[in-house]
């Protein structure tokens, strides 16, 4: 009990520093952003970004228009659709090569060499591949993802403590208890890991493929996703919309990677004392 | 804790076991043969009575573990044979042993589960072996935790009970596979001195208590001679048995063993042959090195 109320008092205190860290921010920016009127002499980088309370207003305008949440739910289903595909897919893959020695001699190398490759260079080929532009946007988001989950996975079954197989065969699993029992538990935290940092990269890759392509199958507007709405913002000269997008993936980012993180903590409660 | 042991006193210990015998006999492990060629065990021969508390000594490195996953089948030996109540473990056309609940291993550094919790790594070999229902295992299991002074653990994970907790879970992991040897690799290694005092007599009690034969590999001497019945020394690597020591001392023992004539009448004699064998090691090591 007491001990629940000391975690309490140190989050809320850490809450609290974050937000007046996050306030001292904004009053340096908008200041900065407002120099040439105070100060008669515009700040270096600040001096030429929209003041906050600008972007502020640009965002009030934004909130009750569909066509903006159309373009965060745009981004949001495709970074869910190529992430979950990278899950389906990369953990039975990373789970296979790390038990099968010969599925992993044939295949690692292929895996290695294509790697290295970044998501966005395959935007052409996978333009040219996929029937449809939104397909295109999918796989390589999908590949942002992938790699990253197998060579977690991979990494995470291939070093399971030797002593959990050796005590669970001597006490009679079968190989089929052994992979389900003790390589897929063992295996969950670095699955866990491994998606987060796939989530990460996934939206890293999705606003970049949105601004490459513009905007996938509507041909941009409201199906662009929250990529292309930052690159009209742009190109139409709304700056305060720029940043008002920018922020929006941020908190998009940050919303995926809590949610993963809570279904997380689910899957791995024993992690949870440590 | 006492009352349980006095009331056990009249049970002779050692012959109300039958089963658990280990004749380990010739044995050579060479690694790498066709490379490297290190010769863990060599030309070993020990037999070990059923229920009985069979300390193996020796210095770091000299092939104590590689012997124990022999026993356990964990991997193979170059030659010689091991046989558990006369059938062959390992030998001339099986050289590796099949590993079985009837040899649990108490590891090094532990293996329980970290992501199942106390109670359920408990019941794990029982549900493999799938005789008992799981009603009846999760009985028997929380009966046995309730006995080794374990209640309350049940639904914790092995990471939030502190690392003498986990020991004692480990060992009644191994004995609810009711196993004929139960083969210890240094399991208090890590244990502070005060903790391990108070794990040794709690072996004890479930030694007592249980009708199993001990395999158990260490370090410490004191800790060998409280435990064992006897100690096999063993020689620096590759290993084979250089002296044993009996314990004449009457079991059910308890902690004041360790301040006994008899007790450190054995203690010298052990430390003598202990110490020449750490030497040999240690000049080797730093001729290798
Ligand atoms: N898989 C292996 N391949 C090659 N050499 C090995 C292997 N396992 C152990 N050895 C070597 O065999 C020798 C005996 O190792 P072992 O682990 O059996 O010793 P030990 O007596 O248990 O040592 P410790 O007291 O440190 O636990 C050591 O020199 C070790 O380096
Ligand atoms: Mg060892």
């Amino acid at each position: 009990m007491s001990l629940k109320k000391f975690a309490d008092k140190i989050f809320s205190r850490a809450a609290l520093r974050g937000i007046v860290a996050i306030v001292i921010f904004l009053i340096i920016w908008e200041i900065g952003a407002r120099s040439e009127q105070l100060f008669g002499y515009r700040f270096p980088f600040l001096g030429l970004v929209p003041p906050p309370s600008d972007v502020l207003v640009s965002w009030a305008g934004l909130i009750g228009d569909p066509s903006y949440w159309q373009s965060w739910y745009m981004s949001f289903l495709r970074v869910f659709g190529g992430f979950i595909a990278a899950m389906l897919i990369g953990i039975p893959l990373g789970l296979f090569m790390a038990v099968n020695k010969t599925f992993y001699g044939m295949y690692f190398p292929t895996f290695e060499i294509l790697r290295p490759i970044p998501p966005l260079a395959w935007v052409p080929a996978s333009i040219i591949f996929w029937p449809t532009q939104e397909l295109s946007i999918a796989f390589v988001t999908f590949l942002g993802a992938f790699y990253t989950i197998v060579i977690n996975v991979l990494g995470g079954a291939r070093s399971i403590n030797k002593q959990f197989l050796q005590a669970a065969q001597s006490m009679g699993a079968s190989q089929w208890d052994i992979f389900r029992r003790i390589v897929l538990p063992a295996t969950l935290p670095s699955i866990v890991v491994g998606s987060a940092v796939g989530m990460g990269i996934t939206w890293e890759v999705v606003v970049a493929a949105e601004m490459i392509s513009g905007g996938g199958s509507s041909g941009g507007g409201a199906g662009g996703g929250l990529g292309f709405f930052i690159w009209s913002s742009y190109v139409g000269g709304s700056y305060e919309q720029i940043i008002v997008g920018m922020i929006s993936i941020g908190i998009a980012g940050y919303l995926s990677s809590e949610l993963l993180r809570q279904a997380g903590g689910l899957l791995t409660p024993w992690l949870k004392t440590r | 804790m006492t009352a349980v042991v006095e009331q056990r006193m009249a049970e002779p210990v050692n012959e109300s076991v039958t089963k658990g015998s280990l004749r380990i006999d010739d044995v050579v492990k060479i690694y790498d043969p066709d490379g490297a060629a290190v010769m863990a065990v060599d030309h070993c021969s020990i037999d070990i009575p059923a229920g009985e508390i069979c300390m193996i000594v020796g210095p770091s490195g000299c092939g104590k573990t590689t012997l124990l996953n022999a026993i356990a089948g964990f991997h193979d030996i170059t030659s010689g044979s091991i046989h558990m109540d006369g059938e062959l473990l390992c030998g001339p056309g099986q050289m590796q042993a099949e590993p079985g609940s009837d040899r649990i291993v108490v590891f090094q550094n532990g293996a329980l589960f970290p992501w199942k919790t106390n109670l359920d790594n408990i019941a794990f070999g029982p549900m493999m072996a799938g005789k008992l229902s799981k009603s009846e295992i999760y009985e028997k299991a929380r009966t046995m935790m309730a006995d080794a002074g374990l209640s309350g653990t049940e639904n914790n994970y092995p990471g939030e009970i502190s690392s003498g907790l986990r020991r004692r879970v480990e060992i009644v992991r191994a004995l609810m596979n009711d196993p004929k040897v139960l083969l210890f690799d240094e399991p208090y290694r890590a244990l502070d001195s005060l903790t391990k005092s108070v794990m040794h007599e709690a072996l004890l009690e479930i030694y007592y208590r249980n009708k199993v034969t001990i395999f158990f590999i260490t370090h410490d001497l004191e800790e060998a001679i409280f435990l064992g019945h006897r100690l096999i020394i063993m020689s620096s690597r590759p290993c084979k048995p250089k002296k044993i020591v009996e314990v004449d001392i009457p079991h059910p023992r308890d902690y004041s063993v360790l301040t006994s004539a008899r007790f450190r009448e054995i203690m010298s004699e052990a430390k003598g042959v202990v110490h020449e064998e750490a030497q040999k090691a240690f000049d080797a090591g730093e001729k290798e090195g």
